[in-house]
């Protein structure tokens, strides 16, 4: 392939996926309303548009246009940074996740997914793991008791449980031989691997909520207690970069469930990236069901279970997995 | 082509570092370890080592400087040199002294060696044809298992020490 075409096709590739994933983050919170309506026997969001459906185009010209409010006491450098840390780790890792196989366009045989790091799982992790410094320092530079709190409580939070989320996967990487997310799903040709590390999956899909901050565990702005937890003294478009970050954090945990465990792209019948996206979707419905019905965690519970029922649990099941690959 | 890369990476490691020690603020130092991670990620890209790379944004800026932070911003540090360091000007020029020794003893075989030296087994044809993380994985646990279980037991030994001192 001649560099030039080369350079094309990736830069295409990053725009449309970036294009498509601040789309589905926009009208992410539009089905999330919607959905939650439905299990509150509400009808959500209404008037703006047929069923609502410009809802979201409304909200985002509103926080547009809302007044920017700087608390007096807050570190301003990074109080101004900090949405945008939480947001770029939250974009970046969908670089390296296969959302199809490769077709054939204008003579161009294109791979379709933007990068395949032969790490990319780790590369996910690790970008993942940056997530915790947006949240972290908008808390301590809003000068804000309770923002300071919901920032701390979130660090904890996702310190402990990505711990767990790592070891969950170590299971699909011993069945894999890989650390690439496009031979893991290559791997998972006859089966995937939920069938074979379902426990694997389940500790995956709890840690997965809780790297989020959802519901249940969306402790780090628990209203009742803090309010709004770290971004409590956010307003206008930064406010926004928060909600945002939260989004696209889903899509990006729903897009690494499908790639591990739910067989990435492949599927009989349909194109594979309709199959990508039915399966994503579906994850992130799962989400937002697990919203509307579980109540939220108190902090101590919290904490035992991830470190006293997850950690063990996971250990477990990379030992039994590590016999079985062995005896194989 | 390298230094493209390499110069602006090894500039921000070290502006980072000098600014981790003169910051007065402790969360724009920590902030600032923070970069010097990242530039060192960057490095160990350059010389073909993604895991070592991968690993070391994943341990260190990932976990262990967001546990320096929350101490930070819990014990809420003073923004002055503690006053020991201001008064105490002959110990500080026996620090830089000794700095200044130690970064020559480094900087003066490394730089006289390179040129001449043999290249070691893992050249960058060995690592991409067995791959970086299973090369790394192989040698963990083949030719320094030793080491390697050493540093399991001492983390260990760190890990009941905390716990202990936690109860007490």
């Amino acid at each position: 392939m001649p560099e030039g075409a080369f350079f094309v096709i990736m830069v295409a590739k990053i725009v449309v996926v970036f294009g498509l994933m601040l789309l589905s983050v926009s009208y992410l919170t539009w089905v999330e309303r919607k959905v939650i309506g439905d299990i509150q026997v509400r009808l959500g969001p209404m008037r703006v548009g047929p069923h609502g459906l410009l809802q979201p185009i409304a909200d985002g010209l509103k926080l547009l246009f809302k007044e920017d409010i700087i608390p007096q006491a807050a570190d301003r450098t990074l109080y101004i940074l900090a949405p945008a840390v939480a947001l770029i780790p939250a974009f970046i890792s969908f670089a390296v996740i296969p959302f199809g196989d490769q077709v054939r366009l204008f003579g161009q045989t294109i791979d379709l997914v933007i990068t395949d790091v032969n790490i990319g799982l780790l590369y996910v992790f690790g970008v993942a793991s940056l997530g915790v410094y947006g949240i972290v320092l908008g808390g301590w530079a809003s000068n804000n008791k309770y923002a300071l709190l919901g920032g701390l409580r979130s660090s904890a939070q996702m310190i402990s449980y990505e711990l767990s989320l790592g070891l969950s996967v170590i299971g699909v990487v011993m069945l894999s031989q890989s650390l690439s997310l496009v031979e893991i799903v290559g791997a998972q040709a006859r089966t995937w691997f939920i069938i074979l590390q379902p426990i694997g999956f389940l500790i995956f899909l709890i840690c997965a909520v809780a790297e989020t901050n959802r519901a249940p565990f969306d402790l780090p702005e628990a209203e009742t207690e803090l309010v709004a937890g770290f971004h409590v003294e956010y307003s206008s478009m930064k406010f926004a970069m928060y909600f945002m970050a939260e989004y696209a954090n889903m899509i990006t945990v729903a897009a690494m469930t499908t790639t591990l465990f739910l067989g990435g792209w492949r599927g009989p019948w349909l194109p594979p990236v309709v199959w990508f996206l039915v399966k994503l979707y579906l994850v992130i419905f799962l989400f937002i069901w697990l919203r509307g019905t579980l109540p939220r965690f108190r902090y101590d519970q919290l904490m035992r279970f991830g470190w006293k029922v997850l950690l063990p649990i996971a250990l477990a099941n990379i030992v039994v997995t590590a016999v079985f690959v062995a005896l194989r | 082509m390298e230094w493209l890369v390499f110069v602006p990476l090894a500039a921000m490691a070290l502006v980072t570092a000098v600014l981790v020690i003169i910051l007065r603020n402790p969360v724009y130092c920590a902030l600032s370890l923070v970069g010097t991670f990242f530039a060192l990620s960057g490095i160990y890209l350059l010389l073909q080592a993604q895991f070592v790379a991968v690993v070391q944004v994943i341990v260190y800026a990932g976990a262990i400087m967001v546990l320096f932070l929350f101490v930070v911003m819990l014990l809420d540090l003073g923004h002055e040199l503690p006053a020991w360091l201001q008064r105490d000007r002959p110990r500080l020029l026996i620090g830089a002294g000794a700095v200044a020794i130690l970064l020559l003893e480094l900087v003066i075989p490394v730089g006289s060696w390179t040129a001449r030296a043999p290249h070691g087994p893992q050249t960058s044809e060995v690592v991409g044809a067995a791959g970086n993380t299973q090369l790394v994985g192989r040698l963990l646990f083949t030719e320094f298992l030793v080491p390697f279980e050493i540093t399991s037991i001492i983390l260990l030994i760190a890990i009941i020490g905390a716990m202990v001192l936690a109860r007490r």
